[in-house]
């Protein structure tokens, strides 16, 4: 078999057993997300916590191509018990890397809706609390 | 009939190597491959024949203006029109957006009915979308019925509450199912209604005569059947031709164009517009892609259509017969005889675009994954997201053996 293609053995663990696959009970915020064109859906499940402003606990599910799905799974892990700042930092070369730093442009959109998605509701997050921080002064 | 292995010789991109296999092309339906007699006649074109038709006096542009409308009568001859009502256009998609916005500036009104179906690609969707917008009419989108073909009854009901206009797919780009054009050209015009037929996966597949369907617009392109990309054509009725004003102007499309007072800031301009197809061709046309669609065509007849359309069927008998197991959903029909050369289908429980992703990587096959331009369908048929095989003239059952042991090394990956 050719292995000049992203489904490493990597890639594939995480899809066959996602990590911290399934839904929170009583999560801080839910985030969902799709990829209309390809039909990629994600949804998170986030225990956040304020205070430390750290993810405790993340899991998510999707109906999804194996690259969106092995993305998120690789990306619960890496972000769970990081502060949100951590996250915000992280960039598409971080994602693709999850594939051995290449991916084929095709698919890098099914690569990034994971992050994306996260990113849209912890962005909001870190501007909301600078903002919040500028108006005590 | 004839034998893929006979032509196969004459399209050059066969030859190629995709991921170390050689090519195996199940996306027709997407774009077909070209065979050396069209390239050449483009190259003859450029080579032998160039200059700007229709305009100047020049031997070589008197030669150049023959071949175009050489082309144009054999486009006219193939869909057993007259050269009067053949356009030719970018493609499909410029095709239908013109004939949406020329039939609503000339016969819609607000609150009239405009219908088009389930069934359709994008391209014969969201021009009536904008244009109902608009104009303030109302698009109603009719369902199919249990063979994925129109629901001929919510459509006649629909003509009752006195549509205008119905915009229909000759063939569905996702399923393959063929519309009783025909049928519905004598309801609607029963009706005194128009009727716009989008062809772009019929006149490639089968015999398609437009004075048989009577349809008053149809759209097609030539490269999904074998000629070049950017070419396509607008069929109008030869009554509707002479109804309808020119929607792109500029040169070579007037009869005259004249100042009406001496003083030119203080003038209008009359024009007087060319006859019918001239006076819809505004600017220097796509001579090289009439030309190529004009070889394609000689290329095709010489096949002979039912032959290319018994010829798909087979070869999708043989694709149904294998995707028969427990591991397939295949959408749509399961009669060859109801559809050309399209099958829709998913591994259960394994998203599209990696069947796609690796049927490439692995063993150089082309499919088309997603929703075909046609999302509305492809919800319906309770999915996100289809594997589309489509065959075409130079498709063999040793390539269909072929996909489906990539198939099955697919699904052992994923599951």
């Amino acid at each position: 078999m050719s292995s000049d293609h992203i489904y490493l053995d990597n890639l594939l663990d995480h899809y066959r057993n996602p990590r911290n696959y399934g839904e929170i009970k009583n999560p801080d915020f839910v985030i969902e997300d799709a990829n209309l064109s390809c039909g990629d859906e994600v949804k998170f499940f986030v225990k956040f916590d304020k205070n430390k402003n750290v993810i405790e606990d993340i899991k998510f599910v999707s109906r999804s191509c194996a690259v969106c799905k092995a993305s998120a799974s690789i990306l619960t892990e890496l972000v769970k018990g990081k502060p949100i700042s951590f996250v915000n930092s992280l960039t598409k070369k971080d994602v693709l890397n999850f594939f051995g730093g290449r991916i084929d442009p095709s698919r890098e959109k099914c690569a990034l809706l994971p992050l994306r998605a996260l990113q849209s509701k912890t962005k909001a997050i870190e501007e909301d609390s600078h903002k919040n921080q500028k108006d005590l002064f | 009939m004839f034998d893929p292995n006979d032509i196969r010789h004459d399209f050059p991109i066969l030859n190629v190597k995709v991921n170390g296999k050689p090519l195996i092309y199940f996306d027709n339906a997407a774009t077909s491959q070209k065979p050396k007699q069209v390239i050449e006649a483009i190259e003859n074109f450029y080579f032998l024949k160039n200059a700007n038709v229709g305009r100047s006096i020049h031997t070589l542009a008197e030669e150049a203006t023959e071949l175009y409308f050489q082309s144009r009568k054999k486009v006219a001859d193939f869909i057993n029109a007259t050269p009067e009502e053949v356009v030719f256009s970018s493609g499909t998609t410029e095709s239908l957006n013109a004939i949406a916005n020329v039939v609503a500036e000339k016969f819609l009104n607000p609150k009239d009915i405009v219908v088009t179906s389930i069934l359709e690609h994008h391209s014969n969707l969201l021009p009536w979308v904008k244009v109902c917008k608009e104009k303030s009419c109302a698009l109603k989108v009719v369902n199919a019925n249990k063979n994925w073909t129109i629901n001929i009854e919510k459509l006649e009901a629909l003509l009752k509450e006195g549509a205008k206009v119905v915009s229909l797919t000759h063939v569905s780009n996702v399923l393959g199912t063929i519309n009783p054009i025909k049928e519905v050209s004598k309801l609607v015009h029963s009706y005194d209604a128009i009727l716009v037929v989008d062809a772009a996966q019929s006149v490639p597949h089968m015999p398609v005569d437009v004075k048989d369907l009577d349809c008053d617009f149809m759209a097609f392109g030539a490269h999904k059947m074998l000629g070049p990309m950017g070419t396509g054509v607008l069929y109008l009725k030869k009554r509707y031709a002479d109804l309808i004003e020119p929607w792109n102007l500029g040169g070579g499309m007037i009869k005259s164009v004249k100042l009406l007072n001496e003083v030119p800031e203080l003038s209008c301009c009359k024009v007087t517009y060319e006859d019918t197809p001239i006076r819809f061709e505004a600017g220097t046309p796509n001579v090289e892609g009439a030309v190529g669609l004009s070889a394609a065509i000689d290329y095709l007849s010489k096949l002979g259509m039912n032959s290319v359309l018994f010829h798909e069927r087979q070869l999708v008998k043989y694709l149904l017969e294998n995707l028969k197991g427990n591991s397939f959903e295949v959408y749509g029909p399961k009669d060859e005889n109801s559809i050309t050369g399209i099958v829709s289908f998913n591994l259960k429980g394994i998203h599209a675009h990696d069947v796609a992703y690796l049927l490439d990587k692995l063993a150089g096959i082309a499919v088309r994954s997603g929703h075909h331009c046609a999302q509305p369908l492809v919800n319906i048929l309770g999915t996100v997201a289809t594997v589309r095989a489509s065959f075409y003239i130079y498709n063999t059952i040793e390539e269909i053996n072929a996909f489906i042991e990539a198939l099955k090394e697919v699904e052992k990956m994923l599951k």
